[in-house]
């Protein structure tokens, strides 16, 4: 079956659209999918298309990635592929190598650069703090201004103590 | 207050005000939001989808916006006062399926609802009339933030704000305007114009389904990417673009009107004729026929319509509404007949 858009590829995505409660098919491939993709997540699920993206997404064998499982949930790549959704916050840590790419492919974009939640922005930032304290200090000892980085040493223990949770997660 | 107040009021996005309301019907933001720790509502089991239940309906008087709010769960709802609140645009119609679980928060105004156990556990939407995305993101961030001091929202350095489906990760925002464009219709640019907003990656779609003047000329168009981009970022590209749109839409308005004037003048006339006499109408034809009243409306054509109760009739004629107003249940034969009735009382 050719695709319905451009009627020149193959169609392997197929989707069903409802609108006015009107069911209808349509069969595309997987280039015009992307495309539509996006308008149609209105309407339903992306479910089917991700799907699509799955497979082309995965860059480790697909056998070996149907199986893993979040631990967390119990949720399974194979359940995604099935249904677009992932079962918890932990499944995106988990399924974090076939994930990249898929998100890459949606976002142009492999972080996250807006709001940050307020209990977690005093974490998050308590951690950014500390990371650069750590380069500063580093830069003073190679260049052996060990007085200097004696100094940063001092404050970053400050912060830690302020700031407990920062330490873990480093 | 209850749901059926709803029926005797008129929504604040219903006013039909705010810039550029001429075109811009509405703004909408929506934020999608997970509790740290529980799994995604679809995965979710009877006991966790009541513990997010209760947290949510707990959290809820902490947000200013939500002083006085509604709490439905759904499975307390008939389903014509579920789809009425989905023609009202206080919720998906994902969320009239399979209820047990589900419930919607909605302020007495109607400009703030929140959805839960939808897709997401929140699902928080503020709504608008007229061009107004900006103040829809200021008003939805404060809610977000009162929230999230009572709740633990899941979140990732990385990835932001973890969410059911990859494609609402990061910011978990999504931001949409509904166009009323007639103009571009009827010069035949529109295919032009929206292909070229697609490219810019925004989604466009027809409001009331597929085809264009049979949608009723309107269309809903919305941010696609959700991470990697600041919420600010988002809403002013959004914006941007939807700025650019709006004034393709004035400037074929003024064309049509130099250019075709008696033409113009004759179908708007015409549908207002339809509908002022129609005694059976389908709710196609009547988006139709209403979208070249409220043209009329904006180009000043009529001197006692105002776009207000235009606008509210785009709304009050759909299925959902007709059986509330009837106090029953109606079969389509009956709501055409209905529909017709409601219009010719307002038009008098
Ligand atoms: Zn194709
Ligand atoms: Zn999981």
């Amino acid at each position: 079956m050719l695709c319905e858009i451009c009627g020149k590829k193959e169609a392997t995505v197929h989707l069903t659209e409802v609108i006015n409660e009107q069911m209808r098919k349509l069969n595309l491939c997987e280039d015009c999918a992307r495309e539509k993709g996006a308008e149609m997540e209105e309407h339903f699920g992306l479910s089917d298309l991700l799907a699509g993206l799955a497979d082309l997404g995965a860059t480790v064998k697909p056998e070996a990635a149907v199986t893993i499982k979040c631990p967390k949930c119990g949720f399974s790549y194979s359940d995604f592929k099935k249904i677009g959704r992932l079962g918890c916050s932990e499944c995106y840590e988990v399924f974090k190598k076939q994930l990249t790419p898929i998100l890459k492919r949606i976002h142009s974009a492999d972080r996250h650069v807006g709001k940050v939640p307020i209990q977690v922005g005093k974490t998050v930032k308590g951690v950014k703090d500390l990371q650069d304290l750590r380069l500063q200090m580093e830069k003073a000892i190679q260049s052996e201004e060990f007085e200097e980085a004696a100094r940063i040493r001092d404050k970053m223990k400050e912060l830690e103590k302020k700031n407990p949770e920062s330490r873990d997660k480093k | 207050m209850t749901l059926d107040d709803f029926l005797h009021q008129e929504s604040e996005w219903l006013k039909g005000t705010g810039p550029r309301s001429n075109i811009v019907m509405s703004s909408r933001t929506r934020l999608a939001r997970n509790l740290e720790g529980l799994p995604y509502s679809h995965w979710a089991d009877k006991k966790q989808l009541e513990t997010i239940l209760d947290s949510v309906r707990g959290a809820m008087d902490s947000v200013s916006f939500l002083k006085g709010s509604m709490f439905f769960r759904m499975k307390d709802l008939s389903d014509i006062d579920k789809v009425f609140l989905v023609e009202r645009h206080l919720m998906s119609p994902e969320h009239t399926r399979s209820g047990e679980y589900k419930a919607l928060i909605v302020d007495p105004k109607e400009i703030v609802s929140i959805m839960v156990n939808e897709e997401d556990h929140l699902r928080i939407q503020v709504l608008q009339s007229g061009f107004n995305i900006k103040e829809t993101w200021r008003i939805i961030d404060e809610i977000d933030t009162a929230l999230s001091k009572k709740l633990s929202f899941a979140y990732s350095p990385k990835w932001g704000y973890l969410t059911a489906c990859p494609t609402n990760v990061g910011t978990g925002l999504r931001g949409s305007i509904m166009l009323h464009l007639p103009a571009l219709v009827f010069t035949a640019q529109i295919e032009r114009v929206l292909g070229a907003t697609a490219k810019l990656g925004l989604n466009i779609r027809g409001f009331y389904g597929e085809g264009t003047e049979a949608s009723g000329n309107l269309f809903q168009i919305s941010n696609q990417v959700s991470m990697g981009r600041t919420e600010d970022d988002i809403i002013d590209n959004l914006e941007r673009i939807i700025d650019q749109i709006v004034s393709r839409e004035d400037s074929s308005r003024n064309t049509l009107i130099s250019k075709n004037k008696e033409a113009l003048t004759d179908r708007i006339w015409r549908a207002y004729g339809t509908l002022k006499s129609a005694h059976i109408i389908t709710s196609r034809e009547t988006v139709a026929l209403l979208s070249a009243i409220r043209l009329g409306v904006d180009l000043g054509v009529f001197k006692d319509l105002n776009r207000e109760m235009v606008t509210e009739l785009f709304i009050s004629t759909q299925p959902a509404h007709l059986q509330k107003l009837s106090g029953k249940i109606l079969t389509a034969e009956e709501r055409d007949v209905k529909r017709a009735d409601l219009i010719r009382e307002k038009l008098k």
